[in-house]
């Protein structure tokens, strides 16, 4: 390898061991690049702070509802940071979800299809508004927050009409209930808690065998330990908090269980993990967040990139909506309305993806995600009206694109960006 | 060197609109030797450049690769024949590390899957061939580097692909003294393992320190192309300045070359 030092310059890259890892993390938060520092750190401030002032917020039946309240969000803002990424934006990922559920429960209901047409239908609508939109800004030019802020008020125009100017559809299938209200059963939460872990170890430990086997840098096995370890520790304690009986009375009723949304959620986590990180395509979304006029010298298909972010986006926001009508199990005008598209975004910035592009990943959904959901949950606990919650979320939203901002000049005034 | 360029033009035209900027250029490029391309400000060098990449098409002429007629009409077909660019621009992506960049838009896969530790030891290899040391790690951000280190990652990208032919416009616009002799040593270096170079620089000094000929452009005409050995450093400016130097260049400014 070509690893000889230029004079002046420290060691910290590559140096292997968990001691180099740990100075390697500290250089890049210095330089501006602080990840998920600012969503952690504020996650245990927020949990601290409301544990204090209302102890109900750490009972087992509030824990799972931060998981059902946050995961639509979640799942809108994981589409979202695809667009993100490219320096774009959806303005209307929240209608496009409201959208979606309102094609749901009307082909549900009024056309009386089972739950896995509509759920079909819902998906294609998502994916058919989101080739429309990445179309207007790709070929077309017109600049994303344009196109989106004209398709937020469009949409929110079109969910009327599919809940006939304002009626309230009741979901009444018991697979789209599920979703939100059931629970998987707490002997298979723990099977599939290890065999996650188990997985995650194998795949961590088999990549650095097969980078140190073939000469190249690997990961050092304390640094996979602690990341196995950690996913365990916080895996583990989600899973057994999430068995603790939560009904009142659980001769009557028994609720525990980790919420069905879960898996799913984090399935799909893995998969768009996957999808930008290992593949040629998630290189290219993130090459042409970074410089698309390089992507393009380089033969990368630019227009296309563009099209099938928004695509995902929209995609994914459908998967939202459908949670979000589960959650409610109802859909009407609001559904995905009001809040839900400066939550998702709100998660996605504070979880550490750029508004400028090139920098994000799929897991500051969750992150960001959950520190919306605990701010709305907590706040909701104190008493506070949604006056006020509006107002905290937005300044934590405007707090969290300062802090990338300025975390991009930091980077800029070290030389590294 | 070797007698038989492995680039030849003969005869390009190039307008843009009513306006011609490149009038019957010719320009060969032989393998193993570094040809530079000078001339003044809008002369037409980064457009002659653009059209042997094809990012420009061009309105007539001829182009030959290792003797043989071929058509270059977009970039893709450019690399294909073993033309690289790079361009004054650079185009990297700030938010890549090195091996990322030097491999976009031409990812080594397994299946679906990105193959990195081949395209780590690819990268690696390359660097090593040309003899770079100044880079910590390949898998550093390239926002992380210096203009120099940048510039070296461009030229690295752009040997990487058994190319025969690397165009360099302006390498060392933008850098320092140390900074500039390091990319002329690799400049140097790429024509010595044999590739055909042309550089297009503005200073005399580099020009004479590394190429084996001078092409002269004119207000869009070849003026000259020269053995470096067989110049001064004044024929050339002159060249440059006046398009012609004693019976050397453009003998009537209106149109016949020498
Ligand atoms: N896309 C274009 N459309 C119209 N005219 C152009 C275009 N690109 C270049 N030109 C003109 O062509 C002429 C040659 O430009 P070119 O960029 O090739 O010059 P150059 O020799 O590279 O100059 P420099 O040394 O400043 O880089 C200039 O007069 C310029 O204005
Ligand atoms: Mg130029």
């Amino acid at each position: 390898m070509s690893t000889t030092m230029l004079p002046g310059q420290e060691a910290a890259a590559q140096s292997p061991g968990i001691g180099g890892n740990i100075r390697s993390y500290v250089a890049r938060v210095r330089g501006g690049d602080m990840g998920a520092l600012p969503a952690i750190l504020g996650l245990i401030v927020l949990c601290t702070t409301f544990a204090i002032l209302r102890p109900v917020f750490l009972s087992a039946i509030n824990f799972a509802n931060l998981f059902t309240q946050g995961a639509a969000i979640s799942l809108i803002a994981m589409g979202l940071i695809f667009v993100l990424l490219l320096g774009e934006i959806d303005l209307s990922a929240g209608y496009t979800s409201g959208v979606c559920a309102a094609v749901l429960a009307v082909t549900m209901t009024s056309h009386g299809q089972p739950w896995y047409l509509s759920v079909a239908a819902a998906m294609l609508t998502g994916v058919v508004i989101g080739f429309v939109l990445g179309a207007l800004v790709a070929k077309l030019g017109v600049p994303s927050f344009v196109v989106t802020l004209a398709a937020f008020l469009a949409f929110q125009g079109l969910l009327l009409v599919l809940v006939n100017e304002g009626n309230n559809i009741a979901i009444r299938d018991p697979t789209i209930i599920a979703i939100e209200n059931r629970y998987v059963p707490p002997l298979l939460g723990w099977i599939l808690y290890v065999v996650s872990v188990v997985i995650y170890a194998a795949v961590q430990i088999v990549r650095a065998r097969r980078r140190s086997g073939r000469g190249l840098v690997a990961d050092p096995a304390t640094v996979i330990a602690v990341r196995v370890g950690v996913l365990a520790l916080l895996g583990g304690f989600a899973v057994y908090a999430l068995n603790l009986e939560r009904s009142r009375n659980a001769l009557l009723v028994s609720l525990k269980g980790v919420p069905i949304v879960v898996p799913i959620v984090l399935a799909l986590l893995v998969f768009w993990t996957f999808i930008l990180r290992r593949t040629a395509f998630g290189r290219h979304i993130y090459a042409v967040g970074g410089n698309a006029e390089a992507a393009r010298r380089a033969g990368i298909r630019v227009d296309r990139i563009r099209v099938s972010a928004f695509v995902i986006c929209s995609g994914m926001a459908s998967i939202g909506g459908i949670v979000l009508a589960s959650q409610a199990s109802s859909v009407d005008p609001s559904t995905g309305g009001s809040d839900v598209l400066l939550f998702a975004v709100g998660a996605a910035v504070i979880g550490g993806t750029s508004l400028f592009g090139g920098k994000g990943r799929v897991l500051d959904a969750i992150l960001g995600g959950a520190v919306v959901a605990v701010i709305n949950n907590g706040m909701g606990l104190m008493g506070y009206s949604a006056s006020v919650k509006y107002i905290v979320t937005g300044l934590v939203l405007l707090l969290a694109a300062g802090v990338d901002a300025l975390s991009r000049k930091r980077a800029a005034a070290s030389g590294l960006r | 060197m070797s007698s038989q360029p492995v680039l030849e033009i003969r005869g390009l035209d190039k307008s843009f609109g009513p306006v011609q900027i490149l009038h019957n250029v010719a320009l060969s490029a032989h393998a193993g030797e570094v040809t530079a391309l000078v001339g003044d400000n809008g002369a037409g060098k980064s457009t002659l450049v653009k059209c042997i990449g094809g990012t420009y098409s061009i309105d007539a002429g001829e182009f030959l690769f290792a003797g043989s007629p071929v058509t270059v009409s977009s970039p893709r077909e450019a690399a294909d024949l073993g033309i690289e660019i790079v361009y004054q621009d650079l185009a990297l992506c700030d938010n890549l590390d090195i091996v990322q960049n030097m491999f976009l838009g031409r990812e080594k896969k397994s299946g679906l899957v990105l193959d990195e530790a081949t395209m780590e030891q690819m990268a690696a290899r390359t660097l090593d061939s040309l003899s770079v040391r100044t880079v910590q790690s390949i898998r550093q951000l390239v926002s992380s580097l210096s203009g120099g280190q940048r510039q070296t990652v461009a030229i690295a990208k752009a040997v990487l692909w058994n190319s025969k032919v690397v165009i360099l416009d302006e390498p060392t616009a933008a850098l320092g003294v140390a900074q500039t002799a390091q990319v002329l040593e690799l400049v140097r270096r790429l024509a010595d393992n044999g590739l055909a170079v042309i550089l297009i620089s503005h200073n005399m000094n580099d020009v004479f320190a590394v190429s084996d000929r001078i092409a002269a452009l004119y207000l869009g005409r070849m003026a000259a192309q020269v053995k470096t050995a067989d110049v001064t450093h004044s024929q050339v400016v002159e060249l440059i300045t006046s398009g012609r130097s004693g019976d050397l260049g453009l003998q009537n400014v209106n149109g016949v070359t020498a």
